[in-house]
């Protein structure tokens, strides 16, 4: 899936600027996206490796199995396949609560974690299990209750009330991250018969 | 507001630190076993990320999707909704940078304050971008198979960019 829309992408665009004579600008950027690519990862480098450190303590501590307990009972009806002392729990709990605060740079390492955890106990390593998928559906949701970069730009074009689509914003993403679940939980009780 | 996000991150670890320190883990190696694991995790998804910046920003500079969208122009002017917002609702599961530019623009073309601003304000915080998170957890573990991930990730998109038209017009319409 991701295969064809990568591959529809490119091919789209170069035939695409061919047909309007845009051929120089495509020229320029195949030469020079892969460096912003290559930014963006010296980008995240640093933070992933901070927070992937910073939470070893919290894992070492014993810090992550609290973080997962409090929100056991909503984990638990989320990821029936994982028994609550599964690792990848408090991974997702800490995820999750990144994500709401609008903290993007420390959700992804925790996301990845996760995923990582996820893994080690999947017998067909190369396709997604039911909790990766879960995981996957709640994370692209995007529950995000303040978001930061929406309400900075708004203030730097002059917004009277930039705060005001806070309300707007949470709705739409309930609505959003509901509904995939839903679909998410409706599929997988559909496999097990 | 912006006090509290930035108060948020030093106390978290400040605690994680202390809380470590007083179950007399030795926090520093622990740190640094945790950071080589990250270092790692940059490595495997380094080819992703190349990949999907590549093939979004290709598309992007191609102008496919204005050219794409032109036709649907009559439509949008007797709805007097700026055809703008379009791009932008199909752009954000691709690429948060391009979406959030489009967002800069209609905020420069028509204000913040107007309800095409608010329309996009609320887009842009109301999901996040599917595709490239999917690819990017799933590629950071060699998963190829992701079945039905994209459709019900996409479908929930949809329903987020249906949701979001619909409350911003009833809360501002």
């Amino acid at each position: 899936m991701v295969n064809i829309i990568w591959a529809g992408l490119i091919i789209i665009a170069i035939i695409y600027s061919f047909l309007t004579g845009n051929i120089e600008t495509i020229n320029n950027g195949i030469l020079t996206h892969a460096t912003s690519g290559m930014n963006l990862i010296i980008e995240m480098m640093p933070l992933i490796v901070l927070w992937t450190g910073i939470m070893k303590i919290a894992e070492d501590a014993g810090l992550l199995k609290v973080f997962s307990k409090i929100l056991n009972p909503i984990l638990s009806k989320l990821f029936p396949s994982l028994n609550k002392d599964h690792k990848a729990l408090g991974y997702i709990a800490s995820n999750i609560a990144a994500n709401m605060l609008g903290l993007g740079s420390a959700a992804t390492p925790f996301g990845l974690k996760a995923m990582d955890e996820l893994q080690k106990d999947n017998p067909r390593k190369d396709t997604a299990t039911e909790a990766m998928i879960t995981f996957l559906i709640l994370n692209t949701g995007g529950v995000t209750l303040i978001p930061t970069t929406v309400i900075a730009l708004r203030i730097m074009h002059g917004s009277a009330n930039p705060t005001e689509i806070i309300i707007t914003s949470i709705l739409a993403t309930s609505v959003s991250s509901i509904s995939g679940l839903i679909l998410d939980y409706i599929i997988r009780r559909r496999n097990q018969k | 507001m912006n006090m509290i996000s930035k108060i948020i991150i030093p106390l978290f670890v400040f605690f994680i630190i202390f809380y470590g320190a007083k179950r007399k883990i030795n926090v520093y190696d622990s740190f640094l076993v945790g950071a080589k694991e990250g270092l790692i995790m940059v490595f495997h998804i380094a080819p992703t990320i190349i990949a999907m910046v590549f093939a979004v920003n290709i598309f992007l500079d191609s102008k496919f999707l204005e050219g794409a969208l032109s036709f649907l122009k009559p439509l949008f002017e007797l709805s007097q909704i700026p055809i703008d917002i379009l791009p932008m609702a199909i752009l954000r599961p691709i690429s948060g940078t391009a979406s959030l530019a489009i967002m800069n623009e209609i905020f420069i073309a028509f204000g913040p304050d107007s309800f095409i601003g608010r329309l996009s304000s609320t887009l842009q915080g109301c999901t996040d971008t599917t595709i490239y998170v999917l690819a990017l957890y799933f590629g950071s573990i060699k998963v190829t198979k992701t079945r039905y991930a994209l459709p019900v990730g996409l479908f929930a998109d949809l329903m987020g960019i249906i949701a979001a038209f619909i409350i911003t017009f009833i809360f501002f319409g």
